[in-house]
C-alpha cells in the first residue's frame, strides 16, 4: 500500500464500517458464548461485537497516526503488505486489554467490569481476526477493482 | 539500421522504410505549411494531402499509446473513434528490444512492481498473484507477502508482461486502430483540433502523406534517444571501433560470446539497474559457463552508506545540505539501493501527493533529492558481487575517464581517481550510464516546441499539466496530451514506467470524460469491465 495520512484514515473508516459492519452481523451468531450450541441472534451479543468494532475504529484512528509517523522513516514512503497484517497484533492486544480491564464503555452487564472468561477471549479472537484478515485481503487487491483512483490517491475514497 | 556515427543509439524501427524511394507529384508538405502554425482545411487539401477524420489519435504506438487506448476502450470508446499512429507492429516492440539487449530477455525479471500491469488498468490480480496462483508457487506468494522486509521486491518476468499485453491488445481490438507510419508533425487546426501528418510505408497509400484531422491528440513517443558518454563516442568515431566499446542499449551479444572463448577484462561503467543486469550476465557466464572474465566496475559516484540524490551523507554535498532523517536511503559498495526507479510512493502515495502540489524550483529540488542513479538490492547480486570481490575478479573503481587510447586490440583508459590518474587496460567497455538525449532531438517534439505552442518544464522536458494536457497547445475545443519519458519533471514523477503510463492514462481519461468523449468508469462499470477482462471478452 502507498497510503497518505488522509487516505489511511478514509480507508480505515470505510473498511471497518462497510466490511466490519457486514462481517460482524454475520459472525456474531456463531461466536462461542460458553454454553453448548450456537448462541444465535441475540441483541446483547450484537451490542458487544458492535461496540468492539467501534472501539477498533476509534483506536484505529490513533494507530494510523502512529503508523504514518513510522512510515516517514521509510525512504519509499510505502506501507508493506506484511505491516498491514501484523498490526493486528498490537491493535488486537490493546482492545483486549481494555476489555479485560473493563475500560470499554457501553458494554452489557456481566462483561463491563473486566476479568473476562476464556470463552469470551476466543469469541473476541475469532471476531477480530476474521474481520481483520478479510479487510486486509480486500485492501491488498480487490479494492482496486471498483475504485480505480483509490490506489493512485493514497487510499482516499472521496 | 543504426547509423554508427550518430550519438543516438535507440533505433526507431528503421525510418528509412517509410520514406518513399521516389518523389511523388502531390500529397506532400509544402513550404507554406511548414511555416504556418495553424493550418486551415483548405491549406491541407490544397497540398493534395488526403484528410482522415477521427476524434482521437495517439502517436507513438508503444506501450504509452497502448495503455491510453486501453483505458479509453474500457471507458466505452469504440475502436472506430481512435487511431494509433506509429511504426511499431506491437506496443512492446521497442521495450522488448531495449530490455533484451540490456540483458533482460523474456525469462528474466524486470524492475517493476507486481501491481504495475499495462494489460490491466486495475492492477488486480497483480503479476505476482497471477504467477503464484497459476503455478501454485508458494515461494512467489510468500515473497509477495513479506516484501520488501524479508524478501526482495517481487518483479515480473519480461515474458509475462509481453504475453499479457498481447492478450489485452487482442481483447480491445488494438490492431483495428493501428495505422502504421511515421509522424513528424502535429499542427493546430484553424477552427479547433489538430492535423497529424502521417508518412505511411511505401506503397501503402496513394500519396506521400496522410493527414489525420482530430479533436484530440495524445503523444507517447518514448525516449528521444540515448547518448554515449562523450569520451566513448569520441573513441568510437576516431578509431572506428564499434566492437570493443558498446552501449548496453545496443545489441552487444558478440562481447559475451568473445568472453566465453577468451579470458578478458571488461570495464562496466554506471551504477544503475542496467549495470546490475550486465554485471549479472558477466558473472553468470563466469560462474555457470566458465568464462574467465575480470570485471573492472567504474563508478562516478561511489555510495557507501545512507544517501539521497545529492550523494552520500558523509561526503560534501553541494547544494544538498544534510541528509534528512525522513528522506534517506541505504547505500553500500558503490551502489545506492532502491526497489524501483523512484521511491515507491511516487506512484500513488505521499510523494505523488507532495510533488503534485509543487512548482518550479521546489519541484526540481525534490526530483533531485529523490533522484540519483540507484539499483535494487537483490540477494543473487549481492552473493555474486561478494564472491567476485573475495576471489579478486570484480574490482570496483571510482573516478572519471580523462582519455582513452588503443593498445593493439585493447583499450587503455586513463582513469582520474582521488589518488591520481591511473591507466586501466581492458578488452571491452560496456557503457551502462544511460544518458538521455534532449527532447528536441525528436523531430516531432522539436516541431511542437517551435510551432505547436509546447514548452519545457523545469527539467527541460515537455511541460504537461496535472491532467497530462500539453500546456500551451490547446486548439479550440481540442486538446493535446502527452505521457511517458518526454514529460519527466512534471507534477507526477514516475512517468517513464509501466504504472506511470497508467496514472497518466487515467488522468487523460478523466479529462476526456469531462469533455464528454468517453463514459465514466465508476464502481459499477469498473467492476463489470474487470470481469470482462478476466474472461477475455471485448470491453
Amino acid at each position: 500500500m502507498l497510503p497518505t495520512l488522509n487516505g489511511r484514515l478514509q480507508t480505515r473508516i470505510f473498511m471497518l464500517v462497510v466490511f466490519g459492519g457486514i462481517i460482524t452481523f454475520l459472525i456474531t451468531p456463531v461466536l462461542p458464548d460458553g454454553r453448548p450450541g450456537l448462541p444465535g441472534f441475540d441483541g446483547d451479543f450484537y451490542r458487544i461485537t458492535y461496540i468492539i468494532l467501534a472501539t477498533v475504529l476509534v483506536l484505529g484512528i490513533v494507530w494510523e497516526l502512529i503508523y504514518h509517523v513510522i512510515q516517514q522513516f521509510r525512504w519509499e514512503k510505502d506501507w508493506p503488505t506484511l505491516f498491514g497484517l501484523i498490526t493486528a497484533i498490537n491493535e488486537g492486544a490493546l482492545v483486549w486489554l481494555l476489555l479485560d480491564l473493563g475500560l470499554v464503555p457501553g458494554m452489557v452487564d456481566g462483561v463491563n467490569e473486566g476479568n473476562l472468561p476464556s470463552f469470551f477471549f476466543w469469541a473476541f479472537f475469532i471476531d477480530f481476526s476474521v474481520i481483520w484478515f478479510i479487510i486486509w485481503l480486500w485492501t491488498n487487491g480487490p479494492m482496486r477493482v471498483p475504485l480505480i483512483r483509490w490506489r493512485f490517491f493514497g487510499g482516499r475514497i472521496v | 539500421m543504426i547509423e554508427p556515427t550518430a550519438a543516438s543509439v535507440v533505433p526507431t524501427t528503421d525510418p528509412n522504410t517509410y520514406l518513399p524511394a521516389q518523389p511523388m507529384p502531390a500529397g506532400d508538405l509544402t513550404d507554406q505549411m511548414l511555416a504556418t502554425d495553424f493550418w486551415t482545411d483548405e491549406l491541407v487539401a490544397g497540398a493534395g494531402i488526403p484528410i482522415v477524420d477521427v476524434p482521437f489519435v495517439t502517436v507513438g504506438s508503444g506501450i504509452g499509446s497502448f495503455v491510453t487506448v486501453d483505458y479509453l476502450r474500457i471507458a466505452g470508446v469504440p475502436t472506430s473513434q481512435m487511431r494509433v499512429l506509429g511504426t511499431l507492429d506491437h506496443p512492446w516492440q521497442t521495450y522488448e528490444y531495449l530490455t533484451r539487449v540490456s540483458q533482460i530477455p523474456r525469462g528474466e525479471r524486470l524492475r517493476s512492481d507486481s501491481a504495475s500491469r499495462p494489460d490491466n488498468i486495475w492492477g488486480f490480480p497483480s503479476y505476482g498473484f497471477s504467477e503464484g496462483v497459476r503455478n501454485f508457487n508458494l515461494k512467489v506468494l510468500w515473497g509477495l507477502f513479506t516484501e520488501p522486509i524479508f524478501s526482495d521486491y517481487y518483479t515480473p518476468k519480461a515474458g509475462q508482461a509481453f504475453e499479457t499485453m498481447e492478450r489485452e491488445k487482442n481483447r480491445i481490438g488494438y490492431d483495428e486502430m493501428l495505422v502504421k507510419g511515421l509522424v513528424r508533425i502535429v499542427r493546430r487546426r484553424y477552427g479547433g483540433g489538430y492535423f497529424t501528418i502521417l508518412t505511411p510505408p511505401e506503397g501503402a497509400s496513394a500519396t506521400k502523406r496522410v493527414a489525420f484531422r482530430s479533436q484530440y491528440v495524445h503523444l507517447a513517443v518514448g525516449y528521444p534517444g540515448l547518448k554515449f558518454l562523450p569520451e566513448l563516442q569520441r573513441y568510437r568515431t576516431e578509431h572506428n571501433d564499434y566492437r570493443h566499446i558498446v552501449n548496453a542499449y545496443e545489441a552487444h551479444e558478440h562481447v559475451y560470446e568473445r568472453l566465453l572463448q577468451q579470458p578478458s577484462t571488461v570495464m562496466v561503467r554506471g551504477g544503475g539497474i542496467v549495470a546490475s543486469r550486465v554485471l549479472q550476465r558477466l558473472m553468470d557466464d563466469r560462474l555457470l559457463k566458465g568464462a574467465q572474465t575480470n570485471i573492472v566496475h567504474l563508478f562516478r559516484t561511489y555510495y557507501h552508506g545512507t544517501n539521497d540524490g545529492y550523494g552520500n551523507e558523509e561526503d560534501s554535498r553541494p547544494g544538498g545540505g544534510k541528509t534528512r532523517i525522513f528522506m534517506r536511503r541505504r547505500g553500500e559498495n558503490g551502489w545506492a539501493y532502491q526497489g524501483f526507479n523512484y521511491p515507491k510512493s511516487v506512484w500513488g502515495g505521499q510523494l505523488k501527493k507532495q510533488v503534485r502540489g509543487l512548482e518550479g524550483e521546489q519541484r526540481a529540488e525534490i526530483y533531485k533529492r529523490m533522484g540519483g542513479t540507484n539499483t535494487p538490492w537483490r540477494k543473487l547480486w549481492q552473493k555474486q558481487m561478494n564472491q567476485g570481490r573475495r576471489e579478486g575478479w570484480y574490482t570496483p573503481l571510482v573516478g572519471t575517464v580523462d582519455d582513452m587510447q588503443p593498445n593493439g586490440e585493447r583499450i587503455v583508459n586513463h582513469v582520474r581517481t582521488a589518488q591520481g590518474t591511473v591507466p586501466v587496460e581492458v578488452d571491452f567497455v560496456i557503457d551502462c550510464t544511460g544518458l538521455e538525449a534532449d527532447i528536441a532531438e525528436h523531430r516531432l517534439l522539436k516541431d511542437l516546441l517551435e510551432h505547436g505552442g509546447a514548452s519545457r518544464n523545469p527539467s527541460g522536458r515537455l511541460n504537461v499539466d496535472r491532467n497530462f494536457e500539453l500546456i500551451g497547445t490547446r486548439s479550440g475545443n481540442g486538446a493535446m496530451y502527452a505521457s511517458g519519458a518526454t514529460t519527466l519533471g512534471g507534477y507526477f514523477p514516475g512517468v517513464d514506467t509501466f504504472l506511470g503510463l497508467q496514472v497518466a492514462a487515467q488522468e487523460i481519461y478523466q479529462d476526456l470524460h469531462k469533455r464528454k468523449f468517453c463514459k465514466r468508469i465508476g464502481p459499477v462499470r469498473s467492476t463489470i469491465q474487470w470481469w470482462k477482462w478476466l474472461f477475455g471478452s471485448a470491453p
